[in-house]
């Protein structure tokens, strides 16, 4: 139960101080992150007053981890925030209705889900300019059959109570008793979901941008850093290291947050677990 | 039935994938022939482009002359190279599927072990080891991965190639240049699929069946080798045929770092060359590929458990 705790606790921490490191980023960073400075390029850790050194341009490091974290957290809560809005009507309405609109959905959601975001990146980038919009989408779409099929699934079980069935005694419309009743049953699995597909989405913001179809200049991202680092990695290497441990760090906070909040959120698992 | 079914719902599946695939290239705003020209175009060219390509014709004209040709196998020509789109795909699978394969093997390889261990050390610091490198390796990026081992064992030791692809004259040359990348794919995968094998083998070992053959005089691990690992596989190659389109995707972004010439890095050129052609004809083998895959693994979960088959 302790060791759960641990999840909980560090997953939150560590989501936290990623939030208050975008905030602050707004109004303060070391150095201004897209100052470009020819005498200053590649510097070492410490060297020159910058914390973890500057890249090819001159440009401290840490002040572009720092903003990066704005692109990661913007792109996820409005990737994660597509796939709820569409996902989570779409699998009511299949738990609601069943026969042939559930089976539909479903099948719909299976096709939807062999299109990884990487994919549908590529392609809405091909018809549309590459940048953070096409990016959220791709990776909002791609995740709205995950959504979709969990709603589904917790909203079925729901659906069954006896006290959902007193409501539609009573002539309530299934919309206004998926709203009412089943939404706040389900919302622990949801809370814990989305706290996955963001993890989820933070990796594959990173991954778009590093192939250079998500974020596009002047707009700061860890994969985009990735990406320039790889050109200068025989020269130095530690340039792929911070915006790399800034992702992995990121995501691992958020994976953490989402097992605490499972088992926080239903103890149950913690039963069938034991 | 279920499978003459399931074999039906896949052909649906595979015709409407395709009708997503050129819908968003053909109804999203912006005329192709425009976008592969580019702005310096004169109308004159982008009009010849369009008749040449048939884009004059109603969109759902072309789309079941582009379907038909998909049929025949016959994906249309490279607007940039105008080589055959299914020969140039075809010739790139060559590095993907080897380089797919090969991480899927080595993933099987360190989740297998790493999973049955944890499981048999469950609640001891063996478990707790590999839960938290599980977790660690969740949260890493593969492409990341496959820098830091470039700069580690390519540009520092210098035992692999940096990048590039010899091909396959010399199988073991090939071998070699796909070795780092199936591994930056497996390591991700790897802490996935270790999760996965850990739990499945958690709940087999609370089986009745399990406890009988203990209380039969089994130890342990005799019932884990003898009764368990066999239904536990049987949860786990779902998971693994899931994670394999996974990994498919994972291998376009791991093609960039390695500069490999397979089937992710034909699609980002043809991105930037705006070959959009080629673009559709490649998104559409990709997500065929996962769709069968996904069949595959429904036929297979159906014959290895028959449990399934009663439900």
């Amino acid at each position: 139960m302790r060791w759960k705790r641990v999840n909980l606790v560090v997953g939150a921490a560590i989501v936290a101080l990623v939030i208050v490191t975008a905030l602050v980023s707004f109004v303060w960073t070391p150095y201004d992150p897209q100052q470009i400075s020819s005498t200053e390029r590649l510097l070492g850790v410490g060297e020159n007053g910058h914390v973890l050194g500057t890249d090819q341009f001159g440009r401290d490091v840490l002040s572009q981890i720092m903003v990066g974290s704005q692109t990661a957290l913007f792109v996820g809560v409005l990737a994660v925030g597509i796939a709820v809005v569409i996902g989570i009507p779409l699998g009511g309405l299949a738990a609601a209705r069943r026969g042939w609109t559930e089976e539909g959905v479903m099948r719909l959601s299976d096709v939807i889900y062999a299109f990884p975001p990487v994919l549908l990146a590529i392609l809405l980038v091909a018809a549309v300019s590459p940048g953070v919009g096409p990016a959220m989408v791709a990776i909002g779409i791609a995740y709205v059959p995950i959504v979709a099929r969990v709603t589904r699934g917790a909203a079925l079980s729901v659906f069954e109570l006896d006290y959902v069935a007193a409501a539609r005694t009573y002539g309530r419309r299934k919309t206004y008793i998926f709203v009412r009743h089943v939404l706040p049953n389900i919302a622990s699995v949801l809370i814990v979901q989305v706290t996955v597909l963001f993890a989820l989405a933070i990796l594959a913001e990173a991954a778009l941008s590093f192939l250079g179809i998500g974020a596009q200049p002047p707009r700061p991202s860890w994969g985009r850093s990735l990406r320039d680092a790889q050109t200068f990695i025989q020269l130095s290497p530690r340039l792929a290291v911070w915006p790399g441990l800034a992702i992995a760090f990121t995501v691992l906070g958020f994976n953490l947050l989402g097992d605490g909040l499972r088992d926080a959120l239903d103890p149950r698992l913690e039963v069938r677990r034991t | 039935m279920y499978v003459v079914r399931r074999l039906g719902v896949f052909l649906f599946s595979v015709v409407v994938a395709s009708g997503l695939v050129f819908s968003v290239m053909s109804i999203l705003p912006g005329d192709p022939a425009q976008v592969m020209l580019g702005t310096q175009a004169t109308p004159e060219s982008v009009a010849a482009l369009r008749t040449e390509l048939g884009l004059d014709r109603p969109i759902p004209i072309q789309y079941l002359d582009w379907l038909s040709g998909v049929v025949r196998g016959d994906l249309g020509t490279s607007i940039f190279s105008g080589q055959d789109i299914a020969a140039q795909i075809a010739s790139r699978l060559q590095v993907t599927m080897p380089l797919a394969v090969m991480a899927m093997t080595m993933t099987i390889l360190l989740a297998f072990p790493a999973g049955v261990y944890a499981a048999s050390r469950h609640r001891h610091l063996g478990d707790t080891v590999v839960t938290t490198l599980s977790q660690v390796g969740l949260a890493i990026p593969a492409f990341w991965a496959g820098l830091i081992l470039v700069t580690v064992f390519a540009v520092g030791r210098g035992w692999f190639p940096a990048n590039g692809f010899p091909g396959w004259n010399s199988a073991g040359e090939g071998l070699r240049a796909l070795f780092l990348p199936a591994l930056s794919l497996a390591i991700v995968q790897g802490a996935i699929i270790t999760r996965y094998v850990r739990a499945a083998v958690l709940d087999t070992m609370r089986e009745d069946y399990i406890r009988t053959a203990r209380a039969k005089g089994l130890s342990r691990s005799a019932a884990l080798w003898r009764h368990g690992l066999r239904n536990a596989a049987i949860p786990v190659l779902t998971i693994l045929g899931l994670q394999f389109a996974a990994l498919l995707a994972g291998t376009v972004v791991i093609e960039t770092v390695f500069v490999l010439p397979g089937l992710g890095s034909m699609l980002l050129q043809a991105i930037t060359r705006r070959d959009l052609l080629l673009v559709q004809g490649g998104a559409f083998v990709i997500v065929a590929f996962i769709l069968t895959i996904n069949l595959l693994v429904d036929l297979t979960y159906r014959f290895v458990d028959p449990r399934v088959a009663r439900r």
